[in-house]
């Protein structure tokens, strides 16, 4: 307090902020780029370690071993499944009785709001079959779920297959302590939406589905299963669900500690573990998969089925087997062996899984970075813009705005509300407007609503110079100062929020937008910084963010296609949040972009 | 000036009105911010229907309200209050400040301010809009309107509160006491602005504070038999309409050893969630002793300043008190404005509205963490929870030293300066 109430020091302390704050702004942002790359380096990471107690010391034996079974159960599926033309919902609910389970099933019927050009998919209906294992050994209060999502074509037949092996083999154990529910779901992630919608008697996504006639005990704990083929080289853990959120991270450590036990590649984001981290490659490799999950973890969609359980606080990944080129080899029965042995694990734990870290990145299966080491990135890009609020120049502007009689005011709501404006109608009209766009012009509903978005949001940039207008007259210096300040304030907030639930967007947002916003006066060269300001734009930003991924993937894309991706980018979004009620789309729209438009306004103050 | 607080009205209700019809209500009146186990409008409903079943009420854990009969009578008013409370308020700044201005003309006119002090002087102009700006910033105050909502009995508490803030600064000691008896009947704590109204009639009688004066007290004496009287009365009243003593212990007991740590914006439930229970007492005692403790000092302080001691106290309350929401916070926020000519003093106000701004989104994010995504945990909650306090007690402490200032400033000149000659600078030790 010292500090605060003395007014030598205070001066002092201002007197200092105000000569050096460029030079500190600088600093602080190539610190937090510099920290955040940093923490792909494997002696700043620490190694993960399983901290639950009762998964970590009991040991068990995986006797699992009809794999050979499966896989001709596999092909008899997909035999049912071409005959059925979709899923074989009479087939499976016959072989889940046949297997002693409790099955059960739930239609649902979901119309998307445009067509789905990816999946090809507008009028969606479809049947869930769950079959479930009822504990013998306590008093089926809570539950598990193994899934395996039925796609069309002939993929994942061998999940499905795997499943019900599973079921058969576990069925004759005793050892159970809660309930197995084993789940085929149809439509990927719109199933599962209504599966657990039923399950926990809600509806937030306005989806038609029938009630579910059959429940287990609370879920602690849910794993989907995707696999096409036969054998697999490596299998890949993903993890990042709805709206950037992670499962704890004992689920992925159990992951990795049997993928250990039985000799399994494994890999995460696809990428497998190095063992050289003081080379450059070693870096580099470490570095890419953490980029790879900051950059899934930021769009906030379901990577996977098991997404949207995480949202029930349910803890849950998706096991996804990968058949490359090379010739280590691993068949289905060991994957049934390392199933069985999860899943032996977590019918162990006494209460739900909340020993280890909620917030982490991954730069490898075997090290972690956890949120107090990379919150520091944020705050080193975060505390730029309360530097530049504490500008003396715009604190000087606080207190006249608060002062009776100020202009400030009013001149500074207008932009505000028209800005917010702009969003509402960037979130509001893209769906709304499809009928009319199609009517107009020759394109598909789905261009329709994107190319609308686009348009919005260009339309958006055209704002300043009207509302300049209307105001009748010269904006004030003042004006222009006090906006900033809100302008700041209000960015400053909101990343902050944003970095808490979905640290990865936070920080994408915050590179790509604090350099500029700190630094905007309607002073500069205009059609300099108008250019820079449009690059480093919410749209801009995601449009990298496509190149950055498709580059880390290993499959780097030409313009038109990266063009073109972005475009299904975009339409992803908004189905994402229409569907599943993921954020980012309304974040965006209805807050990021209002208030960079804000920004956009300082620079065309008049 | 009916013209504008007419608009302002009718601007709060359609806002209030249009919430009310969102799908908006429900999520509000579920939040911990807003709503405490005191004041929520479902344990109000569940106490009603306990009533007319012919249960009491103060059976279960669910209803610690007292204004039982109150309610009922007030059943469909409480959205009202509001618009009474901002009434109230707006016309006690109308009075306070023509008070002011006349005390200022007659100093002036005596002659008794420095000749550099002249611009600390407040012009009529600038205090014309005063009163309407009060009454803006409670009724358009995003904390008000949450709570408003909410259907939250606290607007009913601030509405008592600036009916008797009113009923003071007009002079009417009867009133005062009883609606100062009704505060203190629905919640406790009111009680400690006994001193600040007995300081103010004391100041308009024109009687000094002296121990040995029997004119002291015998108004003293007067004051508090109203008080006193009226709280007896009251709290014999709702004994024959319930016919028991049962909500002394479950309202007052309820308020003093807080036995519900439903997480809220003050600072006892985490506190007393983490603590062992057999120091519990000895804490409860020392979380308490807060709110009442710095009536002393301040009374002391601030014998010549009633109004602005009502002001400290009634934050003093909003912060410690054992089950605070945003409702109570925003009514000392209303007062901001009736303190606008100390910006100049003030030192920290921008970096304490950024604190609070940044906390008031921060809650609801954190709390999201916590219960619904289960990712973070209470501790996130209670840091969030002690920044909002802290910011509020920076506030608090800015505008106090902020009016000794100006105080000092008017008695000894505005440019200090040292033995030496140099500038001086002011510390308040």
């Amino acid at each position: 307090m010292g500090l605060l109430s003395d007014p030598n020091r205070r001066k002092a302390l201002t007197g200092l902020l105000t000569r050096l704050n460029t030079p500190i702004c600088i600093v602080c942002y190539l610190a937090g780029i510099v920290w955040f790359m940093g923490l792909a380096f494997e002696p700043f990471t620490l190694r993960t370690y399983m901290s639950e107690n009762a998964m970590g010391s009991t040991m068990v034996e995986e006797r699992f071993s009809s794999g050979e079974r499966a896989l001709s159960l596999a092909k008899e599926f997909d035999a049912h499944k071409r005959k059925a033309g979709g899923m074989p919902v009479e087939w499976l609910v016959k072989a889940m009785q046949s297997r002693g389970l409790e099955v059960f099933t739930q239609s649902f019927s979901r119309k998307l709001p445009f067509p789905d050009e990816n999946k090809e998919r507008y009028m969606v209906r479809g049947t869930n079959v769950y079959g479930i294992l009822r504990a013998p050994r306590a008093p089926r209060t809570e539950a598990l779920v193994i899934t395996a999502p039925c796609s069309p074509g002939n993929t994942n037949n061998q999940a499905v297959a795997l499943l019900l092996a599973l079921a058969q083999y576990f069925r004759n154990q005793i050892y159970w302590a809660k309930d197995i529910i084993f789940l085929v779901n149809e439509h990927d992630l719109i199933g599962t939406q209504a599966w657990l919608e039923g399950y926990h008697h809600t509806n937030i996504t306005g989806m038609e589905y029938s009630p579910l006639q059959g429940r287990a005990g609370s879920i602690q704990a849910a794993l989907s299963l995707e696999l096409s083929s036969d054998v697999i080289t490596s299998l890949d853990l993903v993890l990042e669900g709805l709206n950037g959120q992670l499962p704890n991270l004992d689920l992925a450590n159990l992951f990795y500690a049997f993928c250990q036990k039985l000799g399994v590649l494994c890999t995460i984001q696809g990428k497998l573990q190095r063992n050289d981290w003081d080379t450059a490659e070693g870096y580099t490799h470490a570095a890419q998969t953490m980029m790879l999950m900051v950059l899934k973890q930021a769009c906030g969609r379901s990577w996977g089925d098991h997404g949207l359980f995480l949202r029930y606080h349910i803890e849950a990944a998706s096991v996804r087997g990968i058949n490359s080129f090379r010739h280590y080899k691993t068949d289905a029965t060991t994957i049934g062996r390392l199933l069985e042995g999860m899943v032996r694990k977590l019918n162990n734990l006494l209460e739900r899984l909340h020993q280890s870290y909620f917030f982490y990145l991954l730069p490898s299966l075997s090290r972690f970075v956890s949120i107090g080491y990379y919150m520091p990135a944020f705050g080193l890009l975060a505390v730029i813009l309360l530097l530049r609020v504490s500008f003396p120049g715009l604190c000087h502007c606080f207190s006249v705005s608060l002062q009776p009689s100020s202009p400030g005011v009013l001149t500074v709501l207008t932009p505000v509300v028209i800005s917010h404006l702009t969003g509402v109608a960037l979130y509001l009209l893209p769906v709304h407007l499809q009928e009319m766009a199609v009517e107009h012009f020759p394109v598909s509903e789905t261009e329709a609503v994107v190319l609308t978005a686009i348009a919005i949001y260009t339309a958006g940039l055209a704002l300043p110079h009207n509302t300049q207008r209307l105001l009748s007259g010269e904006g004030t210096e003042q004006g222009w100062k006090v906006l900033k300040l809100t302008a700041l304030l209000y960015l400053a907030v909101l990343l902050g929020c944003t970095a808490l639930i979905n640290f990865s967007l936070g920080f994408i947002l915050a590179v790509t937008l604090v350099p500029i916003t700190a630094s905007i006066t309607p002073h500069m060269p205009k059609a300099l910084y108008a250019v820079v300001m449009v690059l480093l734009s919410p749209a801009f930003t995601i449009l990298y963010c496509v190149f950055i991924y498709q580059e880390l993937i290993e499959a780097p894309v030409s313009v038109s296609e990266g063009w073109m991706l972005f475009l299904s980018v975009i339409s992803q979004g908004i189905l994402d949040h229409a569907l599943y009620g993921s954020l980012v789309y309304p974040l965006l729209a209805l807050f990021i972009y209002p208030c960079w438009l804000m920004f956009w306004n300082i620079l065309f103050w008049n | 000036m009916a013209a504008p607080l007419t608009l302002l009205l009718i601007v709060a209700v359609t806002i209030r009105a249009v919430l009310f019809r969102s799908s908006w209500a429900e999520l509000i009146s579920e939040r911990v911010e807003v709503v405490s186990p005191l004041n929520a409008w479902k344990r109000v409903v569940e106490g009603l229907a306990l009533l007319d079943l012919g249960v009491s009420p103060y059976s279960g854990d669910v209803f610690h309200e007292v204004s039982l009969s109150l309610i009922h009578f007030l059943f469909k008013s409480i959205l009202g209050s509001d618009g009474i409370t901002a009434v109230a308020l707006y016309l006690s700044i109308q009075t306070y400040n023509k008070n002011v201005f006349r005390k200022q003309k007659y100093a002036l006119e005596s002659d008794r301010y420095p000749a550099d002090c002249l611009e600390l002087l407040r012009s009529p102009k600038e205090m014309f809009y005063i009163p309407l700006k009060v009454a803006m910033f409670y009724l358009l105050n995003p904390f008000t309107i949450l709570s408003c909502v909410a259907k939250s009995t606290c607007g009913l508490n601030n509405a008592i509160i600036a009916l008797f803030i009113l009923c003071t600064l007009k002079g009417s000691a009867l009133l005062s006491g009883i609606l100062l008896a009704l505060a203190t009947y629905q919640s406790i704590y009111p009680l400690t602005l006994f001193a600040p109204a007995l300081l103010f009639f004391l100041q308009r009688l024109y009687i000094p504070v002296n121990l040995r004066r029997s004119s002291f007290w015998f108004f003293t004496l007067q004051y508090a038999f109203i008080y006193v009287g009226s709280l007896v009365v009251i709290t014999g009243l709702s004994f024959f309409l319930l016919g028991s003593w049962d909500f002394i212990p479950s309202v007052y007991g309820f308020i003093f050893s807080v036995p519900d740590l439903t997480p809220n914006i003050g600072l006892f439930w985490y506190f007393f969630a983490e603590m062992f229970e057999h120091f519990r007492l000895f804490f409860i005692c020392v979380f308490q002793i807060n709110v009442f403790f710095y009536t002393i000092p301040l009374s002391i302080k601030l014998k010549e300043h009633p109004v602005f001691l009502i002001f400290m106290q009634i934050a003093i309350i909003s912060i410690f008190k054992s089950y605070p929401t945003v409702g109570d916070v925003a009514l000392y926020m209303a007062f901001l404005p009736a303190w606008s000519h100390l910006y100049r003093f003030l030192r920290n106000i921008f970096l304490v509205s950024c604190v609070l701004l940044a906390c008031s989104a921060l809650f609801p994010v954190l709390w999201h963490l916590w219960i619904y995504a289960g990712s973070a945990n209470s501790n996130f909650y209670y840091a969030i929870t002690l920044l909002f306090n802290f910011g509020q007690i920076l506030l608090v402490s800015d505008y106090f030293y902020a009016y000794l200032r100006r105080e000092h400033h008017l008695t000894h000149g505005l440019y200090l300066k040292k033995k030496d000659g140099t500038e001086a600078t002011l510390v308040l030790k």
